[in-house]
């Protein structure tokens, strides 16, 4: 273990605003060709750009989200590059000053929590897809190359993530994370096979115990989470394989070939780009105020971080509320009712995650379609406190709410299974068992205490399960000292 | 005399007292077409058909009593860079022979709902560059004072179209005074708005951050009458001014008595032609006889204007012509690749001056160079801008000659791109500061060439500059006209 990945991850979210970046075009996925496009995202001459004001809310958004600091004034400038699917020739996006800096996001793996440093998240446009005809659908060996410029000028945010990341494993978390976090604001469809949600990474090897960087090589082309950390594992072989052989590294961009799982070399020269990048003329800065940046903040979801802190402040332990924050957003929301309706926070959270999260993977029930209340779940959890309830019985009732047969105390009724603790009713109960088993009752006297257990479990069959175990003990010990 | 040689203004009043309809104002301005085009070219396209539709369109209105206000039923012509819906467009390059845009330029949509009547499309420098219209793919504009030489540019066709009557005003671009030098070149008055006062929306960019749009008229009451029409807010151009507009008209006739006057001390001297340099020292003169306080201001960097401005400008341009590919649009060339295809488009398609102009800005831009060129331009640019707001807490106006020359032969200076763009010392500030500056004819050279001379005021001044144009042009009384339209 001589060597040490150091691996940062970009990646382009694309705003699933309704309209494009700088134009008025719809965003839509899975169009005919070329039917959302416009003088403006189809570069033509003359045509100017427009931001677009909920884009900018959603970059800020992301870069709260993200522990950034949102630069009160942003710039646009042009990154200049040809590209046949680049309308302008130019992408509009931003350089020195971008929406969001110096942020970061939290990852766990194998237990252990590590902060990851975000360098920025950053507006852009997005570009037109190229297919080409022929020749394996390669550019290179392409016979023609058809262009749509649906998707061109798409909001696309990047985000930056620093090199903090030290094993595929923790990339893939990462990006994980990352989508995440995007579903969950609303901003993008964040779909990696639609490509919504991209991932590239930039993975070096250096000398465990030394700081300085090694050859960067960037590879493209991951379509999910599994392949992202395939290719960075592979990528991570192939660069202490060459080092170990006595070999040097190329700074280049390697395309991941999921088929064969290996990346490889982009056949086109690259060189140093040189983007010349510059101020975007056509547009004047962005100012993101204080007061706008309180205001998109109002507007923002609670997080996940937020709130598993909200969860742990209630009461529910580390765990529970881990899984809690994971879990479906219908049963997050069963679970604030539940509390807001008296639920002990705890109770209702291992209610929830436990057997509530298994009785919609077992039944194949949309947890949206779960029909249990805010308000069943308190008065169930309630019923099981005061011991009208065993746990057993307890998931009978939660399976009848589940299925819309009503409140926990209706069906509990209905199914039968409240816990009898009237000390009246269980004594004849326990007479009765106790003159069946004289056997037994004899040694106890004689000192064998733990017969108690056997007589409380002949008492609950005769019950048919419903009675309180505790009194029923109770009930059987002074019995049987009191002879 | 001819109705192609009306003012707009006279114009408005003749179609409104009924002494003509605008059929026959149009049928007169493309009558004079005929007769001067083939020498002048100052037109790349003449939609006769359009104008005639458009004439006969307003004269229904007017009769009906819908009336769209001054420039109802005027021929006006309209820069080659300006789109316009369904009529090609070329900036007068190879690379957009052929191109017909989908949609109007906001200007030329604001000029068609006053009524106005596009005549058609004027030569230009190609993409705008350059300062004599002969950089033009289709051909050189010749003057019409004297067709030996040339009319300016890069407006020069609106320039030549105008003064030919050809068309009563005309809408032009200015990057670095190609509205302002063409005037002065042609006798005429060209007015260069506060940038962002019109929309470029529609304005096939040369460097967006100069570009503006402006009027290139025979008088300066035509001047506002157009900039009335083109000039407010548009959504679709985010560099677009979107507060309140000036009243243009609001300082009309205040005279100049009290208003203090600085001469721009850089822009005269050796380069100068006396003729030019006596010109403006005389209407100076006029000025403070009518009660201007005259003095000399120095704005040392704009020595370093010039070279400022080939470095934003090229740089500007080397990304906003990018587009032109052969990809989407306009003239295609073929290649084994993408990229060869690309290439090759670029360098058939592109005239020797823009490709100059690509290759610099690229250069400015790359890196290693970047700081030392476009970085350094940018501060030159900031401290030009200073230059201005300390010479106008002396004074209110600025004055210099347009040009530092009358008309120069065809072919004079193509060999020499530096002598070139010395045409333009005297206007480039203005751009470089976003201000506004105009041209207002003065007098005739002993050649009987036309000498332009500037007003350049503070951002949104244009009322103040609008006063003193006036002014300056009631002082010098130019009625002359090139004996082109003369019988």
């Amino acid at each position: 273990m001589t060597w040490e990945p150091v691996i940062g991850i970009e990646v382009h979210v694309e705003l699933r605003t309704d309209s494009k970046m700088f134009c008025g075009c719809a965003v839509s996925f899975g169009e005919e060709p070329n039917v959302n496009v416009c003088p403006v995202c189809l570069g033509l001459p003359g045509s100017l750009p427009v931001p677009n004001r909920r884009a900018i809310e959603w970059i800020t958004e992301i870069g709260l989200a993200l522990n950034c600091q949102i630069s009160p004034v942003s710039v646009f400038h042009r990154k200049n590059y040809f590209y046949a699917d680049l309308p302008k020739n130019y992408q509009i996006s931003q350089y020195d000053v971008p929406v969001a800096h110096d942020g970061w996001l939290e990852i766990t793996v194998d237990g252990e929590t590590r902060r990851i440093g975000i360098e920025r998240a950053h507006m852009e446009e997005d570009t037109g897809k190229s297919i080409h005809l022929g020749g394996g659908g390669r550019i290179h060996s392409a016979e023609a190359t058809l262009l749509d410029f649906n998707r061109a000028g798409v909001p696309l945010v990047e985000v930056v993530s620093r090199p903090d990341l030290r094993s595929a494993v923790e990339a893939r978390v990462y990006a994980q994370e990352l989508r995440a976090l995007v579903a969950e604001l609303g901003v993008s469809d964040a779909r990696l096979e639609e490509g919504s949600i991209r991932f590239d990474a930039n993975v070096s090897v250096r000398r465990r115990g030394t700081d300085e960087f090694g050859t960067k090589v960037e590879i493209k082309n991951m379509n999910s989470f599994r392949s992202l950390e395939r290719a960075i594992d592979f990528e991570i072989r192939r660069q202490v394989d060459v080092l170990d052989g006595g070999g040097e590294l190329v700074q280049e961009t390697r395309h991941w070939d999921e088929e064969a799982g290996v990346t490889r070399g982009m056949r086109t020269k690259e060189g140093s780009s040189d983007y010349r990048y510059f101020t975007e003329p056509d547009l004047v800065p962005m100012v993101i105020d204080e007061a706008w940046q309180a205001e998109i903040r109002a507007a923002m979801p609670e997080l996940p971080a937020d709130r598993r802190a909200r969860y742990l402040s209630l009461g529910v332990d580390p765990q529970t509320a881990g899984a809690l924050v994971g879990a479906p957003p219908a049963f997050r929301r069963l679970f604030d009712e539940a509390v807001d309706a008296g639920a002990d926070a705890k109770a209702a959270a291992n209610w929830i995650t436990g057997e509530l999260v298994a009785w919609a993977r077992r039944e194949e029930v949309d947890p949206a379609e779960v029909a249990v209340t805010g308000a069943g779940l308190a008065e169930l959890v309630a019923m099981v406190a005061a011991a009208e309830l065993s746990a057993s019985a307890a998931k009978d009732v939660l399976d009848g709410m589940a299925r819309g047969e009503g409140s926990a105390r209706e069906v509990a009724e209905r199914r039968d299974l409240l816990q009898i603790t009237d000390r009246g009713a269980l004594e004849a109960v326990v007479d009765e068992v106790l003159a069946e088993h004289p056997d037994a009752v004899e040694r106890y006297r004689s000192g064998e205490a733990k017969v108690v257990g056997f007589l409380v479990g002949q008492v609950m069959r005769a019950s048919g399960g419903k009675a309180d175990p505790r009194v029923v003990n109770e009930l059987i010990r002074s019995k049987l000292d009191e002879t | 005399m001819s109705l192609a040689d009306l003012t707009i203004a006279e114009a408005a009043k003749g179609l409104r007292r009924g002494a003509f309809g605008a059929r026959e104002l149009v049928d007169a301005v493309l009558e004079r077409a005929a007769k001067t085009e083939a020498e002048l070219h100052a037109y790349l396209t003449i939609d006769h058909e359009g104008a005639r539709e458009a004439a006969a369109r307003a004269d229904e209105e007017l009769a009906s009593g819908v009336d769209r206000g001054p420039l109802h039923g005027i021929p006006v012509a309209l820069k080659d860079n300006l789109c316009t819906e369904g009529l090609e467009t070329t900036c007068a390059s190879q690379i957009l022979a052929g191109y017909h845009p989908p949609y109007d330029a906001t200007a030329v949509r604001k000029l068609r709902e006053a009524g106005a009547v596009p005549v058609g499309k004027t030569n230009l420098d190609e993409f705008a560059m350059g300062s004599s219209t002969e950089n033009s793919a289709y051909g050189p504009t010749r003057n019409p004072w004297d067709t030996d030489r040339v009319p300016g540019g890069s407006s020069g066709g609106s320039a030549a179209a105008v003064a030919a009557g050809s068309a009563l005003g005309a809408l032009g671009s200015d990057t670095g005074g190609s509205i302002r030098q063409p005037a002065a070149l042609c006798g005429l008055v060209g007015m260069k708005p506060t940038y962002g006062l019109v929309s470029r929306y529609g304005l096939v960019a040369f460097a967006s951050s100069l570009d503006q749009i402006g009027p290139i008229t025979r008088t300066v009451e035509d001047a506002i009458l157009l900039l009335e029409a083109i000039a407010g807010h548009d959504p679709a151009d985010a560099t677009s001014w979107a507060g309140d507009l000036p009243d243009f008209r609001s300082e009309l006739g205040r005279g100049v008595e009290g208003l203090r006057i600085g001469i721009v001390e850089e822009l005269s001297g050796d380069g100068y032609e006396p003729a030019v340099s006596a010109a403006v020292d005389a209407m100076v003169s006029s000025l403070e006889a009518e009660g201007a306080r005259v003095q000399e201001v120095s704005l040392p960097t704009f020595d370093v204007a010039l070279s400022a401005y080939y470095l934003i400008a090229p740089a500007e341009a080397s990304a906003n012509l990018a587009r032109f590919d052969g990809v989407r649009y306009g003239l295609r060339v073929p290649g084994a690749t993408t990229e060869e295809m690309m290439a090759r488009t670029r360098a058939e398609g592109f005239g020797p001056e823009v490709i100059r102009r690509i290759l610099l800005g690229t250069y400015a831009l790359s890196a290693g160079y970047y700081d030392a060129f476009y970085g350094q331009a940018h501060r030159v640019r900031t401290l030009i801008t200073r230059d201005f707001a300390r010479a106008y807490e002396q004074v209110d106006v600025l004055v210099s000659p347009t040009s530092p020359t009358v008309a120069f032969p065809v072919g004079a200076r193509t060999e020499d791109p530096l002598a070139m763009y010395l045409s333009d010392i005297c206007t480039i500030p203005s751009n470089l500061a976003g201000h506004p500056a105009i041209s207002i004819p003065i007098g005739l050279d002993p050649a009987g060439l036309p000498i332009g001379f500037q007003v350049m005021a503070p951002a949104l001044s244009e009322p103040l500059l609008f006063r003193v144009a006036a002014e300056v042009e009631r002082l010098a009384r130019f009625d002359a006209r090139p004996e082109v339209v003369t019988p």
